[in-house]
């Protein structure tokens, strides 16, 4: 019988079904950070329990740690003890931490798979709902609750359902100027921030195969802005040339045994999915978000939208908090916006092409006068060091914008990197959320490219025009 | 965990779609290391006109009087009436747990997302779903002073002043666990063989997924 790739991830996976329709799912892969860990870990200590595998699992700090004088520790004594309880829970519980003196410490989505820690066919989980992120090597790749992270340390499995399944299938060529990150807000502007909601979504279609894996992550990673249980991409070439040689990856005869095995890890032809949405990414342009759900999300090429193209009373009333909160009127054209602030990192948009292709607009230009602070927070040590190779901090630095430490930093803004109160913000990441980056704060989401051309220009600007 | 079958309660109606968990919970409150304590902190952006900060004090915080957490005819109230997608964005389990530490044992609304609807389950909140039709005409009669709803778990009904009885589905498993107040790792723990002999198994046919 033909099967999705999701199917046959999950039929690998079944320890033992039970009668409601619910499973008992084995779990390969544990990512943990500081933030949702320490409960769970205290409850193992409460219950006398121990990690079923504790090699399963691997830790970094990422949400609270500083991106600029880590040498002198943190200063803030909450986020410092929530670090050095993730520290103490890994020496105690025998869990491998990449701890923040260690080059390999990053954003954990970012970590996993630059690791190999992230393998086609797996299941992974994290107390982070980004883990979708990890579905773009054909895994399945879920966000859990810390009572999930707890009950995934002492029994190795998860108790889930099995989700609807919906395919959408980006055909063509991404336009020039377009990325991953436009692919990803267009489809969500699309199908809305619960489109997604009890659906596994598998992302397929020439444009998606012509992603490279970082593309393929940023993809995957805003499925949950779409509500989705998890975003994945089929195995192909480019998973396998990205996994192979990785620390954590197989070698040897192994690498030969797994390789056989991941080529199988695709949908098979004429399977039918309970959705199937066609797009043609000749319809993708570069977006921007104008409001406070990923949702709110226009061409720049268009404007803020009027209240009364809404569906109903309830998106209207939101759109209408949305003006208010944001500051904005509807009618504004998003290339008239000016902004603040501009981020350019997280586990949407913190690797190395992501750097590379904001360096490419920011090279021998100049941030604009109005910008108070312009961010580059690399996702891991190892993607500083890399984009350090190629010379991208001098770019930055020489064009005005600071070139920090890897974390999650202005994303969510657990550390000091955050937006004052009415300031508006180019943000690479993946939330527009009220209060995001700071209480009163105000985001536009958008791809690392147009968060840098916002930086030199001041306000949005259409990056196709630009060489 | 604490069990949940019958919940009368005041009801109070948060009438925004797509309330995210940043909005129930904001990110400062996340540093804390301990399940308790968040009550305080509930949709701390919208309830208080100042910033909120971890450990601070909110009795004589100054309050935005117009969020329905600060109406006097709200006070007590134990089920959270709300608009679609509830809960989406984060992860975050910090959101039930501000929930239930302010007082809130039942939320309804036409829609969920995931991992909060999930998280609810660990932690004695029971997540309704119901028709958008019925949630607008809750939200309609909520508006009467004082309107209260009963919600019986083990019969799957919410009752209203009324008297009408609307059914309500519900997962066998959550229901159960929630009835019992149920450690539903101990639960799985029971199925130590299984567990035991499909590692066996894999170990074998993917053995790279054991030797990292």
């Amino acid at each position: 019988m033909a099967k999705t790739l999701f199917d046959k991830i999950w039929e690998q996976h079944v320890v033992s079904e039970h009668d409601d329709g619910s499973a008992l799912l084995y779990i390969d892969r544990h990512l943990v950070h500081e933030v949702t860990s320490p409960q769970a870990f205290e409850g193992l200590r409460m219950s006398g329990r121990r990690p079923w595998r504790a090699a399963s699992a691997v830790a970094t700090p990422d949400h609270n740690i500083p991106t600029v004088d880590r040498e002198r520790g943190i200063e803030d004594p909450v986020s410092r003890l929530q670090v050095e309880t993730l520290d103490a829970n890994c020496r105690e519980f025998g869990i491998t931490e990449f701890g923040m003196d260690d080059q390999r410490q990053g954003v954990v989505h970012v970590m996993g798979p630059e690791q190999g820690l992230t393998l086609p066919g797996m299941t992974v989980v994290c107390g982070d709902s980004h883990t979708s992120t990890h579905g773009a090597f054909g895994a399945m790749a879920m966000g859990i609750g810390t009572s999930e992270v707890e009950h995934v340390l002492a029994t190795q499995c998860l108790i889930q359902k099995k989700p609807n399944q919906m395919r959408i299938v980006v055909d063509g060529v991404l336009p020039h100027g377009c990325t991953a990150k436009d692919m990803a807000l267009f489809i969500i502007g699309r199908i809305g921030s619960a489109g997604g909601t009890g659906f596994a979504i598998e992302f397929a279609g020439s444009a998606v195969r012509n992603l490279s894996m970082e593309g393929r992550m940023t993809l995957c990673n805003m499925a949950i802005e779409a509500g989705a249980r998890t975003g994945m991409v089929a195995v192909d070439d480019v998973t396998i040339d990205y996994v192979r040689g990785r620390p954590y990856a197989p070698a040897g005869e192994m690498w030969e045994h797994a390789e056989a095995d991941w080529r199988n890890l695709h949908s098979d032809d004429g399977v039918a999915f309970d959705a199937e949405l066609p797009l043609p990414a000749s319809d993708i342009t570069p977006q921007v978000t104008w409001g406070t759900s990923p949702e709110m999300v226009v061409p720049v090429t268009d404007s803020v939208p009027n209240p009364e193209y809404a569906r109903d009373e309830v998106q209207k009333s939101g759109w209408q908090r949305a003006f208010e909160y944001m500051g904005l009127k509807p009618d504004t054209p998003i290339t008239g916006i000016e902004v603040d602030k501009v981020f350019i990192g997280s586990c949407t948009n913190g690797r190395i092409e992501d750097l590379r292709a904001a360096a490419g607009i920011a090279r021998g230009r100049k941030v604009a006068p109005n910008i108070r602070l312009a961010l580059v927070v690399p996702g891991s040590g190892l993607v500083k060091a890399q984009a350090e190779a190629e010379g991208l901090d001098s770019i930055f630095t020489e064009a005005g914008f600071e070139w920090r430490d890897p974390g999650c930093s202005m994303c969510l803004a657990m550390n000091a990197d955050r937006l004052e109160a009415g300031e508006r913000c180019a943000s690479t990441s993946n939330r527009n959320f009220e209060g995001r980056q700071g209480q009163g704060g105000r985001t536009h989401l958008v791809s690392p490219a147009m968060a840098a051309a916002a930086a030199i220009a001041g306000h949005f600007v259409d990056v196709r025009e630009w060489k | 965990m604490q069990a949940f079958n019958v919940l009368k309660g005041l009801v109070a109606p948060l009438d925004r779609a797509n309330v995210d968990t940043d909005a129930i919970i904001p990110k400062q409150f996340l540093k804390s290391i301990k399940r308790t304590g968040y009550g305080p902190y509930l949709f701390d952006e919208w309830r208080y006109m100042d910033q909120g900060e971890p450990g601070m004090d909110c009795t004589n915080r100054p309050r935005n009087e117009g969020f329905l957490l600060n109406q006097a005819r709200f006070q007590g109230a134990s089920i959270l009436l709300a608009r679609e997608n509830f809960g989406c964005g984060s992860s975050r389990e910090h959101a039930p747990w501000a929930l239930l530490d302010y007082g809130f044992r039942c939320i309804i609304a036409p829609g969920f997302a995931d991992i909060f609807y999930n998280n609810c389950f660990k932690n004695g909140i029971l997540p309704v779903i119901l028709a958008d039709e019925t949630v607008d005409r809750l939200f309609a009669e909520c508006e009467v002073e004082g309107y209260r709803l009963k919600v019986d778990l083990d019969a799957q009904s919410v009752t209203t002043p009324s008297g009408e009885q609307i059914a309500f589905n519900i997962d066998g498993f959550r229901k159960h666990c929630l009835l019992g107040g149920l450690d539903d790792i101990a639960l799985t723990l029971q199925e130590t063989d299984q567990i035991r002999a499909y590692e066996k198994e894999r170990r074998i046919s993917a053995p790279w997924l054991f030797s990292g």
